[in-house]
């Protein structure tokens, strides 16, 4: 674990470990809350379906401290596990942001923007969305921003993926009143209107998640 | 809730364990879970397609000899994942490449794209093609666009047809896309349905209500209002389709020559006067099939009115919500080529003929 470049300015492989874990209790706690997110709006399945997934997620989970190597397996579990949209959205945002990070057990802030980025790029194109049509790039894209930007201060990694995560949970809020554009949600029209989305909400708890990893480990 | 299920979780798996052990020409796969045509596909294209479970008998009770070649069913109202049409694929390819039929539905989409993809790097020749003929909804740009409904049955039945006549991959291809322009479908719910899983109904609908351009998970419609009788709901539906304008959108398809997945502009047609279609009066699960023959009575009638004749129909439970109850109404507009191939041979769990 005592990597050199180890720091409080990086994320760690069992960093990453912690995180994937902590994404999958916090996902089964949520699993009911999802759902009901899911249900005005759309079919009721999302909270199943990502608990589903993490815990297939976390039974897969590699062993080492290869960050790329876990992320992809991440990526290919939920894939093959979640169904529905999530399935693919989250599984091309693993997919993606996990290539350049392939054989690597420390990565530094900038490779964790760069991740995020090509993250978010991979849902776009999967989803041929983009932000402010009530989908999880709506939590996504804001945490990103401000990740890059707080990290850009003093390179406090633990701060960053705190900012990160209050600007997804601003992200996911922000839902609320917008007219959904993508997924079953666009088929209610104005009806979808004044709930938040369920996707949106995953993400937000997953950058939850990492933040709150990253900080314990740091302590 | 009462269901007969034994654990909520398992509901899936154990009906494909019944429906393998019920049909001698189907056979089951689990983890991955799909079920394909006993004895494999030789030297034709393969015919795959797959949703949620809780549609039945959509896609499993339509594989069979003239139909699908394999259905990968999803959990409940959740659509497959990639590495079930993965290996479908792979087990019913025949060395002409595979035709995916996937309704419009994100999740169906993204996940029979990402299949493609996995079986285009095996070397085997994939295309998709979208039902998305649901006329409740009005424009595509601000939604995920029009759903999937009944058309898909008759894509299923006329392009495994075309398939055991030796059509291309192309070919058949080009037939599906033109099945999807010819058809329009529109539903309605009286009740709502409860997934074995969540337990409790998937939207609250009152005893005195009724839900107009309902899908088929279970997610709302498009308007909600007052209880009518069957011959104002008929009209209501049959008046949709029949004076639905011609409706543009993109849908993506798969472009060989780019090597990548690209949108292209459809446009479908208007019914005409003198038009010859194949009816379906669908039953949503929970519908007497009393009920549905009233239906069709005044579709029938209605048709009539509009000039466009009913040459051919399928009253019954084709493409379902679990328990609702509702109905929805799909015409499929027919030439020569259609006929001939909807009245070719057909032996599937939930369609036979000319056997």
């Amino acid at each position: 674990m005592a990597d050199a470049r180890a720091g409080a300015g990086t994320v760690t492989g069992p960093m990453v470990r912690a995180w994937i874990e902590k994404s999958a209790e916090v996902l089964a706690e949520n699993r009911k809350y999802l759902t009901e997110l899911d249900s005005p709006i759309g079919d009721s399945d999302h909270g199943n379906n990502m608990d589903r997934g993490y815990k297939a997620v976390v039974e897969k989970l590699p062993e080492g401290d290869d960050i790329g190597a876990m992320l992809k397996s991440v990526a290919m579990s939920l894939i093959s596990k979640v169904g529905g949209a999530a399935g693919p959205l989250y599984g091309t945002m693993f997919l993606d942001g996990s290539k350049p990070l392939i054989g690597k057990t420390v990565v530094s802030g900038e490779e964790l923007a760069q991740f995020f980025a090509d993250a978010i790029n991979g849902v776009k194109k999967r989803g041929r969305s983009d932000v402010g049509m009530k989908t999880m790039l709506d939590a996504l894209a804001p945490a990103s921003d401000a990740f890059r930007a707080e990290f850009a201060k003093d390179g406090d990694m633990p701060a960053s993926l705190k900012a990160a995560a209050a600007a997804a949970k601003q992200g996911m809020e922000a839902t609320i009143p917008m007219q959904a554009q993508r997924g079953r949600a666009s088929y209610l029209g104005e009806r979808s209107i004044g709930h938040q989305d369920p996707g949106a909400t995953s993400s937000y708890l997953i950058l939850q998640a990492f933040s709150d990893a990253v900080e314990e480990a740091a302590k | 809730m009462k269901k007969l299920i034994n654990n909520a979780e398992d509901v899936t798996v154990e009906q494909l364990k019944g429906f393998g052990l019920a049909c001698d020409d189907i056979d089951v796969h689990f983890d991955p879970n799909f079920v394909n045509v006993a004895g494999g596909v030789k030297d034709r294209v393969a015919i795959v397609s797959g949703g949620g479970s809780g549609h039945e008998p959509l896609h499993g009770g339509y594989v069979g000899l003239g139909m699908l070649d394999a259905a990968c069913p999803g959990q409940v109202f959740t659509s497959p994942t990639p590495d079930q049409m993965f290996e479908a694929g792979k087990t019913v390819n025949g060395g002409r490449g595979i035709l995916q039929i996937v309704k419009n539905y994100t999740g169906d989409v993204l996940n029979f794209q990402m299949a493609a993809d996995m079986l285009r790097d095996e070397g085997i020749e994939v295309r998709n093609v979208i039902i998305d003929d649901d006329v409740a909804l009005k424009d595509s740009l601000y939604t995920a666009g029009r759903r999937g409904l009944g058309t898909t049955v008759i894509a299923e039945k006329v392009c495994g047809a075309a398939a055991r006549e030796g059509y291309d991959l192309d070919k058949l291809a080009a037939l599906c896309k033109k099945v999807n322009i010819y058809g329009k479908s529109m539903g309605m719910a009286l009740t709502s349905c409860t997934t074995p899983q969540n337990g409790t109904p998937s939207f609250d609908l009152p005893e005195d209500e009724m839900e107009i351009g309902i899908g088929i998970h279970g997610e709302p419609g498009t308007k909600r209002d007052k209880i009518k009788s069957a011959d104002e709901v008929t009209a209501i539906l049959a008046g949709r389709i029949l004076e639905d304008e011609a409706y543009t959108r993109n849908l993506s398809e798969w472009d060989p020559a780019k090597g990548d997945w690209v949108d292209v502009e459809v446009t479908d047609i208007t019914f005409q006067k003198g038009d010859e279609v194949i009816a379906i009066v669908n039953g949503m699960g929970g519908t007497p099939l009393s009920e549905l023959y009233t239906v069709y009575a005044k579709l029938a009638e209605l048709t009539a009115q509009h000039g466009v004749k009913i040459v051919r129909n399928l009253v019954g439970n084709y493409i379902t919500s679990l328990e609702m109850a509702g109905v929805s109404i799909t015409l499929v507009k027919t030439d020569e080529e259609i006929l001939r191939l909807y009245d070719a041979p057909v032996k599937t769990p939930a369609l036979r003929w000319g056997i």
